[in-house]
This record gives C-alpha cells, structure tokens and sequence, in this order.
C-alpha cells in the first residue's frame, strides 16, 4: 500500500503506477456531471483546482439543524465515463493532479493524465460507508444551487483507499481489461457459431 | 422456494417463490378495506403503514439481502490473494457490514425507488402511493436515502425526492388476503449499463434464436466491464415490447439468487450466463478477476412477430432488495428475503 499525502504535486503523481494500491490522506474536492459540464463551458472555478484532486461523487449530506454544519452519511465514487468529454480539459485548465472515481475513463483522459501529470484512482464502487468513514472533515461547499450530490464538497480524508487504473505514463488498467475480455468474447462467438 | 411448484412460466416465478406463510389472516386489514380516501391508509385509526414503509426504506438502503451477501462471500473467497480483485472484494464485505452496523445508505446512490405491491382486491392504491411518497420524503430527511430526484427539463434536484416517475410504483393484484410490499433501490451507474436489443443485431451477427440472445446478453456484460459495479447479477427478459421487456427484466430482480428456474431451457441459460460471463476476466470493478456476474435470471414474454426484443437490466453489488408481508394495522408482519 502506498501513500500519497497533502500537499499533492505532479511528482508525487508520476511516481505511481497502474495497478498500484494507494491510501490518500489530505483535501478532496467532489465534482461529477453538473461541475465537469459547468467548468468545460469555462466557468470559473470557485475553488483553487491546481495540484488537487477531484472526486467524483454525489454524497449523501445531512445538515445538522442547530450547529449547520455537514456530515457526510455516504460516499462512494460514481461512475467516471460520463465526464470523459471534459476531464481532459479541466486536467489541462486547472491543473488537477488526481482524479478519483469508478468505471475507468478513455482515451482522452488517459492522454491528458500523461501529458499533464494526472493519474485516475479507481475507488470501489457502491462502498460508501468504508469510504464515508475516511472522511474526517467537510470544510466547504460550493455551486450549491446544483442539489447537494452535483455541489462541490471541499472534504478532508484520512486513508482513503484507492487503485491507480489510469497511471501518467500512458498505461490504463481499463484499456488492458477491455482488450483482454473483448478478446475472450469473440473467441466465445467463435465456438458458438462453431457448434452449428 | 419454488421446486415443482411453478408450473407457470418464469414470469411468475418472483410471486410463486415469496410466497408467504401465513394464509388465514383478518378480513378487516385496514389495507384492505380502506375506501380511497385521499389522506392515505396511515390517517385511518390504527394503521402503520407509514411505519411499516419509513422501515422498509430504512432496511432496504442500508441491509443487503441473506442470499445476496452469501454470493458476495463466494466470490471474496474465489479471487486470488493479494489482488486488486480481492482487494476490492475486501472492502465492499466491509461496507456491507459497516452499513448495516450504522444503519445507513450502503451506496451513496440510493438509486430509482421502485416497489412492487401485491394486494387483494378493493384495496386503496391512491392510499398507498400517498403514504409511501411522504415515507420517501421521512427516508429522505433521516439520511436512509439520498435527494436523488432531479427534473429533467430544468435540471432542479427535487428536495421531496418525487416528481413524475419517483417513485415508480408497480401494483399487482393476487389472491391472498394479505399485503406485500416489495422495495428495491437501484442505483443509476448498473442502470446505464442496461441495455435493450433488437434482433437480428448485425455487429456480433446475433440471429433470431436463442444463440443470438446468448450472443447479446454477452456483448452487454462486455460493454459494461466495471461500469456498473460489479460482481452484478442481470435481470433479463427475452422478449416482449420495448416497455414491458424492461419491466419484466427488472422484476427478475426480485427472485432469490439461489433459486432455480422451473423452466429448463432458462435454467441452463442462467448457469451458462453466469459460467460462460466469469470466464472474460472483467471482474470485480473490472479490476480483471474471477467473478464477473453473482447471478443471471430470465424470463420470457410473447413477442409480435415482427419484434425480437431482448432486454437486460444490470444489478450491482450493492442489491438493494427487500419486501415485508403487511399484517392487520399494516405493521410489518415478516421480511421476504
């Protein structure tokens, strides 16, 4: 299990690798589709992106009626591919370093982590309790009017595991498996039409 | 469980294999006898259904199903040590645990809230729908479930959690005396993994026949890889028109895991999905693995013959499905699953 701790650098980034296991601690910034789309069509950002990382999740938040403040009851990752138009861009514009997410993301993302120094971290899907555990703090929250699972939610996470899939270096475990299993497939069609 | 039972087709087989023990019940179910009035069953003296609904929610979001976490510890003892594979299949047994242990959501998508209910007849489905929706606003409120309502012309997130289509509520009547409600949350990254096809499809030269049906059911699960959280389990319908064929996909969702289908022919295609899908190597997460789906249920329904439709639903890890049989004041008189 490797470590990466805030401050995180493009250094840090580029020293890991597809299929590393990796435990983050430090700030995390949530932003799925409403974000992605919002920033593509160059909205500012109303927070300082560069050498974060961005965590693609709609948790579930209750706000605690006397003291206002947030705590998060659930969040898991969802599903990465449907940013892949944008993530290339708002790695390129503002200067993200990691991405966290499931699913995997293409070829354009997987292009832009490489030229950029970025790196996609797959976190298990639907585990949203072990995940909510590793969150310690909610220190923000903005572009609101969102709904709260498309807001951005400025956290802090303490061991938050991940694996790399999309590492800076050109590799990605989703492209390794889909090439493998797809392989698998036509040789199964293969048989299948062999039998007739 | 169904053994001989069934001798209907496997569309009935999610009814037939929850049959509850009890047959002998009172005549004066509030459920039962309530005359629609617009306040909903709750308001009539005596009835908890509120309760009983609040309760459902609450379990069904934070609690997998007994025979869904035995397939899950199956496939966590497959996988080889030391793997992401394993790695994943670690956490997600931790999650199921910590969810149930803090009473909350076990993924944070707590998905389309779709609830099936079979009643006897003269019985207030106005009355119900009513009751379960403020149910869904409580469950909402209490954290059970995420504000996951968004209109889809102004992209407002809807802080009641309903609007046109949330919940989606599916009525059924039977013959008992008796009320069962069925609830399954189904998150949206295994639902847009599902898929919908026309045969024949040219691209994998699927035909009309059973082999192009295995073809396309295969072609799915290989389209999906780790997008819709798997290990999952498929719901299929072979069959139908494009609405009902994805109703009834998803109704096989319903069905225990473990049970067998009393038709031969679906039998033998759910085991050789599920062998024939863990051999392609996707794995949990897609991380590349030994286990790719827990489970494959299918069902048929006429079709015209100018329309070969074979619809899939995708189900992930995180199977979120549960059911109670109502007793008299609609309290919660035992769990189905």
């Amino acid at each position: 299990m490797k470590k990466l701790t805030y401050p995180f650098s493009v250094e840090q980034v580029r020293s890991l690798k597809v299929g590393d296991m990796v435990s983050i601690s430090g700030k995390l910034f949530t932003g799925r589709d409403a974000v992605h789309k919002y920033l593509h069509e160059g909205n500012p950002s109303p927070v300082q992106l560069k050498n974060q990382i961005i965590y693609h999740c709609g948790p579930v938040v209750l706000k605690d009626e006397k003291t206002s403040k947030y705590r998060v009851v659930a969040a898991g990752p969802t599903t990465s591919s449907r940013e892949e138009p944008y993530q290339w861009q708002v790695i390129r514009d503002h200067g993200i370093v990691g991405v966290i997410g499931k699913g995997g993301m293409g070829p354009k993302t997987l292009k832009a982590c490489q030229e950029y120094g970025c790196v996609y971290f797959h976190a298990v899907g639907g585990a949203a309790q072990v995940l909510a555990e590793k969150i310690k703090s909610v220190d923000g929250v903005h572009l609101e009017q969102f709904g709260p699972p498309e807001a951005i939610w400025e956290l802090t996470v303490e061991d938050f595991p991940v694996v790399v899939t999309i590492d800076s270096h050109g590799n990605s475990l989703h492209k390794n498996v889909l090439e493998t299993s797809q392989q698998k497939f036509d040789e199964i069609l293969k048989s299948q039409k062999s039998h007739h | 469980m169904t053994k001989k039972k069934a001798k209907t087709m496997s569309r009935k087989l999610a009814k037939v294999q929850t049959k509850a023990t009890i047959k002998k019940k009172s005549r004066t179910s509030k459920m039962g006898t309530a005359k629609s009035s617009k306040k909903g069953a709750s308001k009539k003296g005596g009835s908890f259904l509120f309760e009983s609904l609040l309760e459902l929610i609450r379990r069904t979001s934070a609690e997998i199903p007994d025979d869904v976490q035995k397939v899950i510890l199956e496939a966590l003892e497959r996988e080889e040590k030391n793997t992401t594979a394993e790695y994943a299949m670690t956490i997600i047994k931790a999650n199921i645990e910590l969810a149930k242990k803090k009473s909350q959501p076990l993924c944070q998508d707590t998905g389309t809230v779709l609830v099936y209910v079979s009643h006897p007849q003269n019985f207030d489905q106005l009355g119900f729908s009513e009751t379960f929706k403020k149910a869904i606003t409580a469950a909402t409120k209490k954290g059970y479930l995420r504000q996951n309502s968004v209109n889809s012309v102004t992209g407002k997130s809807e802080p009641t959690n309903l609007g046109p289509g949330h919940p989606v509520i599916h009525f059924h009547q039977h013959k008992k005396n008796h009320v069962e409600v069925k609830l399954m949350l189904k998150g949206g990254g295994c639902e847009n993994v599902g898929a919908q096809y026309s045969l024949p499809y040219a691209p994998i030269e699927a035909g009309r026949d059973m082999d192009g049906v295995r073809k396309v059911i295969l072609d799915a699960v290989v389209k999906a890889q780790g997008q819709g959280c798997g290990p999952g389990v498929l719901g299929i319908c072979i069959g139908g028109d494009r609405g009902s064929g994805y109703v009834e996909s998803k109704e096989q969702l319903l069905r225990k895991l473990h049970d067998k289908n009393p038709d031969p022919v679906l039998a033998t295609m759910e085991a050789d999905i599920v062998a024939t899908c863990n051999k392609l190597g996707i794995g949990p997460m897609g991380f590349g693995g030994k286990t790719t789906l827990l489970g494959c249920k299918v069902s048929y329904q006429h079709r015209v013959p100018a329309s070969f439709f074979v619809s899939i639903s995708y189900m992930c890890w995180a199977f979120r499905r549960q059911g109670i049989s109502l007793g008299s004041n609609n309290s919660i008189k035992n769990w189905l699953y």
